[in-house]
């Protein structure tokens, strides 16, 4: 059941996925990715990390996609019907780039014996059914991982001052 | 289960490149490096099966970091737009040679 539904998630994933690279309108491409990140939510669901799964709904899905909405709606580019794709010898090299990858990553994947499942799921159950599945990744994060956490915040600090100013008309 | 999540993590990674690669409109390049970042959380959420939950961890901070990535770069476009009126990467070549 979980492995049906996996291939399911998967399947719409990569679907909606080719949907955000050759759709001609923005704002087509934008809920193409909206469906792909839904999709990679529910995959997460299905590999037992259900708060990273309500992120990605929430924060990619609800916030970061609505930005893009945003800024394709301010710029006035939701109609653009002409041809977007690069044609030519460009569309032969990005998939020659491609396929190059592919080829690569299918090699470094056949000759690896990944196990079904491993420690680190039952820490994850210990850890989940021992503090909530909030808890098992926020006691991690606010001890081990305090340090990047507070750069973290420093980082989106800045991030935010940069868009402001880059954003800002310069007359204004 | 894990495999075919590593599977799906190349197979979106290798659309989110060829996207970055094939369009025009830098807004549509941007949701494809999105792509590919999501592509690298799916490879994470499959190894935190096996190695615990730091990998859930990492996902948090490639999240995190793709929202301010974001929010940089749509600044950066609204701003390009103001200047060339279009967001077609083509008509940006200042830096070109």
């Amino acid at each position: 059941m979980t492995t049906v539904l996996f291939y399911v998630f998967a399947g719409i994933a990569i679907g909606a996925a080719i949907g955000v690279v050759i759709s001609r309108s923005p704002v087509g491409s934008l809920l193409f990715m909206v469906t792909t990140l839904a999709a990679i939510a529910g995959t997460f669901v299905l590999m037992e990390a259900h708060f990273l799964a309500a992120v990605q709904v929430i924060v990619y899905a609800g916030a970061i996609m609505v930005l893009f909405l945003f800024v394709i709606m301010l710029l006035n580019l939701g109609h653009e019907a002409q041809r977007d794709l690069k044609g030519g010898a460009f569309a032969v090299v990005a998939a020659g780039v491609g396929g190059a990858m592919a080829g690569m990553l299918a090699l470094q994947l056949r000759g690896a014996d990944v196990a079904a499942t491993g420690a680190g799921a039952e820490a994850i159950a210990a850890a989940t059914a021992e503090y909530g599945a909030v808890g098992a990744i926020a006691r991690p994060l606010y001890t081990t991982y305090v340090v990047p956490f507070e750069i973290t915040g420093i980082l989106l600090l800045v991030a935010i001052v940069g868009a402001v100013v880059l954003a800002k008309r310069s007359d204004a | 289960m894990i495999t075919e999540a590593i599977v799906l993590s190349a197979i979106l990674f290798v659309i989110g490149t060829f996207g970055v690669l094939v369009r025009r409109n830098a807004i549509i390049m941007f949701l494809c490096i999105e792509l590919q970042l999501n592509a690298v959380n799916v490879a994470f959420v499959a190894f935190s099966n096996l190695f615990g939950i730091d990998g859930q961890i990492f996902v948090f901070f490639v999240m995190t970091v793709a929202a301010a990535e974001a929010a940089v770069g749509l600044a950066i476009i609204i701003s390009i737009f103001r200047h060339y009126e279009s967001v077609d990467v083509g008509s940006f070549n200042l830096l070109k040679w």
